[in-house]
């Protein structure tokens, strides 16, 4: 090759590419992050609502997960990024503003990776729910414990301790699914890739790099998961 | 909401059907095959097998499918003895790039459902077919596989609509299966609701159907899990 | 601790107690007085709602009619749909709870938490004692029930008999008026009964209020002041543990203790 070296192309030199695509690198673990937050959020209110909530909003969680796990993550981030450009237009249009508006690209991600994720979410804080013994919650009925109190300290460290490989295994998704955002023009670690591939005509450089990046720090976070999980077993028996 | 509007876009959508579903088809049933040798390098004991199938998985897995597609797509290209050779005419079309990829990914997936099938088989299974006198190609073709095969299905089905939301991907390297043709009528007319409300619909029946089919054949397949039907006791109450 | 009550008012009131579930009727109108320092074990074939009574005591089943008092305080219940009850006020359910000790057939131990953290959380955020005297308290509960050692353990990794153990700790902790035991040696193995029956017995011994539901009859016969033979819901036969045993007035109790 005539080009620049491997090392140099994705060195931190000046003509390097390294510092930008870690800066792209950490764009997209904050994109996963928000995402999983907020995906996290609705799953505990869409698993409150599978357990104990009346008929509608028991409806309301069953058909928002059997939706969302029927159609691609793409459409739905295609459904906040332009939805929600018509939806801010419209509204700056009441305000006299007639131009275009368009929706911030991350806050479309964040929004789209949160919703689809918030499905799985559901699923997995129901199914450690149900996982946690009875007999545990009804012994802190029995010691006078409120509703409130019992949920605080006995219920939500339980059903965590439960949720917990689950929500790993939704984290390892929600970190690949949020390439999806580069779509939206938000430099994540793709979009950066994309850049990169474009300037130096080197696209396969770029996007192995881009695959080891995303490999590095699915691992990582991986290890660190399996290490919560470690710690939070302690106790049950298993962990030893 | 404009339902004429909606009408125009369902029958363009629905022309575009065809196209997402010979994408599925094909990476899912390619990579069944792909899938099957994983397994079977997985459990070979053998580690010169065992490795390099583990590694296969943990990259393909660990990785965004989108930077897999664009590898392939964008990536190859970068090198001219991979333009210049017999495989091109493959590699230049987006569509066999889309399948290629999607097919390498899915079996990543699969892989290791099926693995966890052929491990469910029961040592005694085995033991019988060849105490039977069968060789252990037989007894794998008519003992182990049938067994494990009815195991991995429910993984299985979910894979497969993974891979039926996954195509919705190839829109971005410009095939137009649906979510490519949804995307361009909703930067035509920024009416992103509509198209999505119609676009949703469709993948949500056809993954629908596909629920059914593998519940179908998931109940097929596990005869010897039922009860026998009620009726039959006054069938075989006659017999000695 | 509880030596507030005058010797002739009951610590805990049963009264004309009803409990169904669905079509079947459990309770069919149990009365029962427990008098401070009484042991009255609980006995009855499987469906003869002695566990349903003691759990009706403190509310973990809402009787359908009847009353509970407990320390001369009758917990208030209101009529709900289809002919059941439900309490009127749950602050005071919760408060009366923790004048009730409950142990439980299968410990239900709290999992994460370890042994000591189990004893001192109802006292800590239902009591909201200091967190200094809990801690002092239960440590010396821990020694009385002999697993002091084990105070920083985790449930799972204690036996059965441990955990039973604990769990009588876990109900001390609370200083109640009354022990509400049930069927507290049915899910241990048979060489681990008598570690935790020995507990009971000594706290028997110190005066202890206490209700048991139990199949031990060696228990029964020796440690308690009363027994309350259940059937189909109803008291067949009552009385000091030496004259039930010795000439029951009822044929059904007397094949039942000849099993």
């Amino acid at each position: 090759m005539n080009s620049p070296g491997f090392f140099e192309t994705f060195g931190f030199g000046p003509d390097g590419w390294g510092a930008a695509l870690a800066v792209g690198a950490v764009m997209t673990v904050l994109i996963a992050v928000c995402g999983f937050a907020i995906g996290a959020v609705i799953g505990i209110f869409g698993a409150w609502a599978k357990i104990s909530g009346g008929p509608v909003a028991r409806a309301a969680a069953g058909t928002y997960t059997t939706v969302l796990r029927g159609i691609p993550d793409l459409l739905v981030i295609y459904l906040f990024y332009f939805g929600g450009s018509a939806v801010i237009s419209a509204a700056g249009r009441l305000f006299g503003n007639e131009g275009f508006i368009s929706f911030p690209g991350f806050l479309a991600g964040a929004l789209a990776v949160g919703v689809t994720s918030g499905a799985q979410h559901t699923e997995v804080f129901r199914g450690a729910f149900r996982a946690v013994h009875p007999g545990e919650i009804e012994a802190a009925v029995a010691c006078g414990m409120s509703r409130m109190l019992r949920f605080r300290r006995i219920v939500a460290p339980l059903t965590l301790r439960h949720a917990l490989p689950g929500l790993g295994n939704v984290w390892q998704v929600v970190l690949k699914e949020s390439a999806l955002v580069s779509i939206t023009g938000v430099v994540e670690l793709l979009r950066q890739s994309q850049i990169g591939a474009g300037s130096t005509g080197r696209p396969f450089d770029f996007y192995v790099v881009a695959a080891a990046l995303y490999l590095a720090i699915s691992t990582v976070s991986g290890l660190a998961l399996q290490l919560a999980e470690k710690h939070s077993r302690r106790g049950t028996g298993r962990a030893s | 909401m404009n339902l004429v509007f909606m009408w125009e876009t369902f029958l363009e959508l629905i022309a575009a059907v065809p196209t997402t579903l010979r994408l599925a088809v094909t990476a899912v049933g390619l990579g069944a095959v792909l899938a099957l040798l994983l397994a079977l390098c997985r459990t070979s004991g053998l580690r010169i097998l065992d490795w390099p199938a583990r590694f296969y998985i943990y990259v393909f897995r660990g990785s965004p499918l989108l930077v897999q597609i664009f590898l392939i797509y964008y990536g190859l290209s970068q090198f001219p003895e991979v333009r210049h050779s017999a495989v091109w005419p493959i590699l230049r079309e987006p569509y066999w790039c889309a399948v290629i990829a999607l097919m390498m990914n899915t079996a990543a997936y699969s892989g290791e459902i099926i693995r966890g099938g052929l491990l469910s088989v029961p040592q005694g299974q085995i033991e019988a077919a060849r105490a039977c006198g069968m060789s252990r190609f037989l007894a794998f073709r008519r003992i182990v596989l049938p067994l494990a095969i009815r195991q991995a299905l429910p993984g299985y089905g979910n894979e497969m609509i993974s891979m039926v939301k996954a195509t919705s991907l190839a829109s971005i390297i410009t095939i137009m299966e649906i979510t490519g043709v949804a995307a361009r009528i909703i930067s035509d007319t920024y009416r992103a609701i509509e198209v999505f409300l119609v676009a949703g619909a469709i993948y949500l029946a056809i993954n629908f159907v596909l629920t059914r089919c593998v519940a179908f054949l998931e109940y097929r397949l596990s005869g010897h899990l039922r009860q026998p039907l009620p009726t039959r006791p006054r069938v075989t109450g006659d017999s000695p | 601790m509880t030596m507030s009550e005058t010797p002739s008012e009951p610590v805990v009131v049963v009264k004309d107690l009803h409990k169904s579930f669905g079509p079947v009727k459990v309770l069919k109108g149990i009365s029962l007085e427990a008098y401070q320092g009484e042991v009255i074990s609980i006995l009855g074939s499987s469906g003869s709602g002695k566990s349903t009574l003691l759990r009706c005591i403190n509310m973990l089943e809402t009787p359908d009619a009847g009353t509970v008092t407990v320390a001369g305080e009758t917990i208030r219940l209101i009529s709900a749909a289809h002919g059941k009850s439900r309490p009127a006020d749950q602050r005071q359910v919760d408060r009366i709870r923790t004048g009730l000790g409950m142990v439980f057939q299968s410990f239900n131990l709290w999992t994460h938490k370890t042994v000591l953290e189990n004893l001192i959380e109802a006292p800590i955020h239902v009591q909201k004692r200091p967190r200094a005297e809990c801690i002092e308290e239960a440590e010396a509960l821990l020694e009385k029930v002999g697993i002091a050692e084990k105070r920083n353990a985790y449930p799972a990794h204690l036996s059965g008999g441990q955990q039973q153990r604990a769990a009588i700790a876990r109900a001390l902790a609370m200083r109640p008026k009354v022990m509400l035991f049930d069927e507290p040696t049915s899910a241990l193995d048979p060489e681990l009964v008598g570690e935790v029956l020995r507990v009971m017995r000594a706290l028997a011994e110190e005066g202890r209020t206490m209700l048991v539901v139990t199949h031990e009859m060696g228990f029964a016969r020796d440690v308690s002041s009363r027994v309350v033979f259940l059937h189909k819901g109803e008291i067949e036969e009552q009385g000091p543990p030496a004259e039930v045993f010795g000439n029951a007035r009822s044929e059904r109790f007397r094949q039942f203790i000849s099993k």
